[in-house]
């Protein structure tokens, strides 16, 4: 057990490596000069692009600025941002994080838990007008690009009818002695539209894949067993069918997870949701390769987490899945 | 499964024949339509103001530059419709080879190749392509087709070397290798025709991610440049007049909606469903 953990572990941190290796080479053929976003009115002197250089540590060899920053990002050191003269990149990370973190661990606990009950609902009365109803109402929330359908409810909910807060995570004039109470209804406020966006755009894909498991779990000769020995449909249900359907939703769970820390580049735009996916768009709009190689490597590091995760669970839910002794 | 099987399959269903139906009509329409409208970069009536509700010269009214939506719209269709296309078609090139060479040659080879898919599928596409195309000032369409394509064949891979490992151990495959066929003969004649149809499924969803990922990079910026029409640029360029004038974004969202939803069931229907539970 411990082997195969130890053994587990270093696949996990290979990969790693081999991504951040695959960033830098894609960052290094990509043409252009890092420094030209800081230049755009007027050209750089020479001695200050040199300076700039010397202190971007861009006039070492490659193989040199490669293993820096490998040896960097596997300490967890991403670098300093250009365009935000010299701000180390973790530190602007760090103070986006919440923001994303609260968006996404919101917003991912409403796809799952909408998308399995859903998709249990679905299965259970597979070939329904329920069951087709729902299949098409999916497949097109899945088909909606998550931009158009935040500026969508922006202008219905929050222009149009003033239910919710057209942006940001605060109003801006919210008085900053306020209660602890106004300030959390506040935040909540401002967080449904987000949730709601990233919500709709996800759950769909969260119950087809829970329909297709529950349907080839409820055909296994368990629940037939079950169901001989005159136990109750609900228990049926959630303790012996959708039991068998917990490995594919836990491996698709772990394709989600970096949802939590990626957020989305899109809805967190639209609704200036001060988050990574909001970093990352600005970063495009300053050319900061920096920024964007930083949040890269951040959510490669969660998605590579998140596997090995979903394989530990699953190996806890599933005995079968356990290395023998 | 041969082609005529699915073909068949596809027309019998009916979420199917809707999605056929859709995507025949939108094709047809972004083929033929713009020499039927107007110039999607004509400003005919520019001085009486532009963000013309919807009437009968302009079915979909105009834009803030007054331009014809309708025609921005059938037009747009082409960049996504050839983008989507294009890059899929790449991907599952890219992927189908790399996929065969792996699942059949085996050993370091295979160990390597999937080491490597590994990694590539931690890193999200989306950051992939923002760094392969951030630094351009202008992005011209093949590169745009060649960056997506070049991004999506990871996933394929996989699902290809699978199929081929489960292939390589049966009967038929290991009788052609007893009766001394050649390599090529065994990936071209034995292992390819059987793989094409996990490999169509596959495609048909990857079409509908694509349409999105392009109408997403357009909006950020990153995708065919204005004033070219497309339809994540469209929804970009016309955010602002939402509220005066909501025609000019909810046409492009909505043909994003329908072109992404007639793939995806194109690609449910050649899907098939797990058998019925017994009641």
């Amino acid at each position: 057990m411990i082997r195969w953990l130890a053994g587990r572990l270093l696949q996990t941190l290979a990969t790693y490596a081999l991504a951040v290796t695959l960033l830098f080479i894609m960052m290094r053929l990509t043409p252009g000069d890092p420094l030209a976003g800081l230049s755009d009115e007027r050209p750089l002197p020479a001695e200050a692009r040199e300076l700039l250089r010397r202190r971007y540590r861009l006039d070492q060899p490659v193989l040199t600025q490669y293993a820096d920053f490998l040896a960097g990002a596997l300490r967890g050191d991403l670098g300093v941002s250009i365009a935000q003269h010299g701000r180390p990149v973790t530190a602007l990370i760090r103070e986006r994080l919440p923001a994303t973190l609260l968006l996404g661990t919101t917003a991912l606990a409403a796809m799952f838990g909408i998308g399995i009950a859903v998709g249990v609902l679905q299965a259970t009365r597979a070939g329904s007008v329920t069951d087709r109803v729902l299949g098409i109402l999916s497949l097109t929330a899945y088909a909606t690009p998550s931009f158009w359908l935040g500026l969508v409810l922006t202008w219905a909910l929050a222009i149009e009818w003033h239910w919710f807060p057209v942006a940001f995570m605060h109003a801006p004039l919210l008085d900053p002695d306020a209660g602890w109470w106004v300030r959390l209804t506040d935040l909540l406020w401002h967080l449904v539209l987000p949730v709601t966006t990233l919500t709709l755009v996800s759950f769909g894909a969260v119950a087809r894949y829970q329909r297709a498991a529950m349907l080839e779990a409820l055909g296994l000769g368990a629940i037939r067993t079950a169901r001989t020995k005159g136990l109750r449909d609900r228990s049926i249900l959630w303790h012996h069918a959708w039991r068998n359907s917990v490995g594919p939703m836990l491996a698709l769970f772990g394709l989600w997870l970096p949802l939590v820390v990626a957020g989305s580049v899109f809805v967190e735009s639209v609704y200036a949701w001060p988050g990574l996916g909001t970093l990352a768009a600005e970063s495009i709009g300053s050319r900061d390769y920096p920024v964007i190689m930083g949040v890269a490597i951040l959510v490669s590091a969660v998605v590579i987490g998140g596997n090995l995760l979903a394989d530990l669970l699953h190996g806890w839910l599933d005995p079968r899945l356990r290395p023998s002794q | 499964m041969t082609t005529d099987g699915w073909l068949r399959q596809l027309w019998l269903r009916p979420a199917g024949r809707v999605g056929v139906i859709l995507l025949v009509v939108m094709s047809l329409t972004a083929a033929i339509g713009p020499a039927f409208l107007p110039d999607p970069l004509a400003q005919p009536d520019l001085a009486q103001g532009g963000l013309r509700p919807p009437d009968q010269i302009h079915l979909l009214g105009t834009d803030y530059h007054s331009r014809d939506v309708m025609a921005r719209v059938v037009t747009g269709a082409r960049v996504s419709l050839a983008v989507a296309f294009g890059a899929v078609l790449l991907s599952i090139t890219l992927g189908g080879m790399v996929g065969l060479a792996a699942g059949y040659l085996g050993s370091w080879i295979d160990a390597a190749l999937m080491r490597l898919v590994d990694a590539a599928l931690a890193i999200p596409r989306l950051f992939l392509l923002l760094i392969m195309v951030a630094s351009m000032e202008r992005i011209p369409l093949w590169l745009l087709i060649v960056a997506i394509g070049a991004t999506g064949w990871f996933g394929t891979s996989r699902l290809v070397r699978a199929e081929v490992r489960r292939l390589r151990a049966m009967d038929f495959v290991r009788s052609a290798e007893a009766l001394g066929a050649t390599r090529r003969r065994i990936l071209a004649r034995h292992l390819l025709p059987n793989v094409l149809g996990p490999l169509t499924v596959a495609t048909t969803l990857a079409v509908g991610d694509v349409i999105l990922l392009e109408a997403g990079l357009s909006f950020l910026g990153l995708g065919v440049q204005p004033p070219t029409p497309s339809w994540g640029g469209m929804i970009m360029e016309n955010k602002s007049f939402l509220v005066t004038a909501p025609w000019t974004s909810l046409a492009p969202g909505l043909a994003i909606v329908i072109a992404v939803v007639a793939v995806n069931l194109i690609g449910e229907s050649l899907h098939q469903d797990p058998a019925p539970p017994l009641s």
